[in-house]
């Protein structure tokens, strides 16, 4: 019985995690049509520099918060000096996004080493809660609470504000809404900015949860496509119930069958490919 | 002429372990085939379906990895393991190929990513019969009609042969009209629809094909490796094939196999002075893809063209690249 419980609260922690990562990949997506294939990169990137505060003193909170700056500042730039240059050629950007997640993901491996790393999770989150004569941890309660108030402030910022409804309009129809004067230009290297500074921060929120490793940008990745194949693309509401049943399907097929997880993996996808090709939420098609 | 310049390419090719000098050079002339024989069979996706995959390392893998366990834990020999190995991969990339064409476009370069890296997690996670990350080493190479592949030249012959016979059939069925009907699909899916073609038949096919040879070339691989591990099927060697089809020219013949020798040179003199290889990757990409989008051989063309050399080239078509390439070839 306790397992059960406590592999859900697992679940959930990883389904708020991805969806810290597939809510910024989704926004790109939707606004752009561009598939971020850096989003993993950035996620690592992310997650190695809330290391490297951590490892200097600081704490989790400041350590949060510059990843999330740095790495949408290193999103912005790249939007300005590459993908700006290839607008209009969609598929062009997401190769260069590819190249860009090769330069991040080698550039992490130069500077911090091969070794994995741990990240502990603050003090002040760091014990157990008592429930039902279970103890769940603190730190993972934390993250599902988080990524809802996440969720929250997203939505609120898509629906209730002026920015929102720019976005929200260009998402729809890009033409239009360029031609009544919403500045396309700025929303998109704003969204860019966003989108990745979600990574980033998804990536420090995750390290106490999954450690910081090479090839972690690779292992986020494809999560992150299937979150948002199924829950479809462009679409909030998608990322986060999608998200969440990633996460369960993740984290018990890792359990249960350690072999076969990446298999398991495979079949919410084929399911709603063959039933509903556009994802569960999905509005826009690629 | 143009016959003339392919004959002349063969014969130099053939002639390679003679005037490249050393076991080194023949063997690095090998990988560039191997390498070629990827990105020729991607290529099918990529340039002449219009359909970017991001997943191909995938059938290297399913065909190296089925070879080689049925070898090192059932003791098959190698064209039985061989034949279910091609099956597998053909196999797999039917079902592939019913999944991701359900989405067309970016969608579908997401999909395709995803399987890749699903067949990835297998061969690393599921270590009871993948060996997880250590693969499966001491293998064998196979010895067709008694002839010994261990030696350097008699594989470069056999890889060469192997790489004229998969590249042929692909000129030849690129050139058929069901290869019409594939470019067709490419440029104006709804029209084609309209003629009557199924559009979707036309995808999964050239999908599945592609998939096959892909895993052609996964035997290759290993028979060259002899030895395969989940590195092989990373997404960093997905993008690595994908790029020799972009940096030679999508939807040509010849672009693929430069793409495939270009990447292959840079890779090994790279390796040399430094062991950043995904990064100079990564910058790779984003030179070619700002700067010669339609890559280095439809470039090429295209600067000929604006010198008045030949007023029909530079179209995306067969006849119309070949001979600058040919002429490249015989350097």
């Amino acid at each position: 019985m306790s397992f059960w419980f406590i592999q859900s609260l697992n679940s959930l922690a990883f389904g708020g995690v991805l969806f810290t990562l597939a809510a910024g990949f989704s926004l790109i997506f939707g606004l752009m049509r561009i598939a971020n294939l850096s989003h993993g990169a950035y996620f690592m990137f992310g997650a190695y520099l809330g290391l490297s505060m951590v490892d200097h003193g600081y704490g989790f909170g400041s350590a949060v918060l510059v990843a999330a700056v740095g790495v949408g500042l290193l999103g912005g730039v790249v939007e300005r000096v590459i993908l700006r240059r290839l607008s209009g050629n969609t598929l062009s950007q997401v190769l260069a996004t590819l190249g860009v997640a090769f330069v991040i993901a080698d550039g992490s491996l130069w500077i911090w080493g091969g070794d994995p790393r741990s990240v502990p999770a603050p003090a002040w989150l760091s014990g157990g809660v008592q429930f039902f004569g279970l103890t769940f941890p603190l730190y993972r309660l934390a993250v599902v609470g988080f990524s809802c108030v996440l969720a929250l402030t997203l939505w609120l910022l898509l629906e209730r504000t002026r920015l929102g409804v720019m976005i929200r309009a260009s998402v729809d129809d890009r033409q239009m809404a360029q031609g009544v004067g919403v500045p396309a230009s700025t929303l998109f290297t704003l969204v860019f900015c966003l989108g990745t500074a979600l990574a980033g921060m998804g990536g420090v929120l995750a390290a106490p949860i999954l450690s910081v490793y090479p090839g972690l940008d690779a292992d986020m990745l494809p999560l992150a496509l299937l979150v948002v194949i199924l829950g479809g693309l462009g679409s909030l509401m998608g990322a986060f119930v999608g998200s969440f049943i990633i996460g369960f399907v993740y984290s018990f097929g890792q359990v249960l069958f350690p072999n076969l997880a990446y298999i398991i993996l495979f079949l919410p996808m084929v399911i709603v490919l063959a039933l509903r090709p556009r994802g569960l939420f999905g509005r826009i098609t690629a | 002429m143009r016959r003339r310049l392919l004959i002349l390419t063969i014969v130099l090719l053939a002639l390679l372990p003679w005037w490249v000098g050393g076991v080194y050079y023949t063997n690095l002339a090998s990988q560039m085939l191997i390498a070629a024989l990827f990105a020729v069979s991607l290529n099918l996706l990529v340039g002449y379906a219009g359909l970017t995959s991001l997943g191909h390392a995938g059938y290297l893998g399913i065909s190296a990895y089925i070879s080689a366990w049925l070898m090192t834990h059932l003791g098959w020999g190698h064209l039985a393991s061989a034949g279910v190995a091609l099956a597998g991969a053909a196999v797999m990339a039917g079902l592939f190929g019913v999944i991701a064409l359900r989405a067309s476009g970016i969608s579908f370069l997401m999909i395709t990513l995803a399987l890749g890296q699903i067949v990835w997690g297998i061969a690393y996670r599921w270590a009871d019969v993948t060996g997880g990350d250590n693969g499966i080493s001491g293998l064998t190479r196979p010895q067709p009609l008694g002839f010994d592949l261990g030696n350097e030249r008699s594989f470069y012959w056999f890889t060469l042969l192997v790489f004229l016979s998969v590249w042929t059939l692909v000129a030849i069925w690129m050139r058929s009209p069901f290869g019409a009907s594939i470019r067709g699909t490419r440029d104006q899916p709804r029209r084609m629809s309209a003629l009557g073609y199924n559009v979707w038949m036309i995808r999964w096919l050239t999908f599945t094909v592609s998939g096959t040879l892909g895993g052609v070339a996964g035997l290759m691989y290993v028979y060259y490796q002899q030895f395969i591990s989940p590195h092989s099927l990373s997404l960093a060697n997905s993008a690595e094939m994908l790029l020799m089809v972009i940096a030679g020219g999508a939807g040509t013949l010849t672009g693929p196999v430069v793409g495939a020798v270009l990447v292959v040179l840079l890779k090994n003199v790279a390796s040399a002075y430094i062991d950043r290889w995904v990064m100079l990757l990564g910058f790779v990409f984003i030179l070619i893809v700002v700067f010669v989008p339609d890559g280095l051989v439809v470039g090429l063309t295209r600067l000929m063209q604006r010198f008045g050399a030949r007023r029909d080239v530079g179209e995306r078509s067969v006849n119309a690249v070949r001979p600058v390439v040919s002429k490249k070839g015989g350097l």
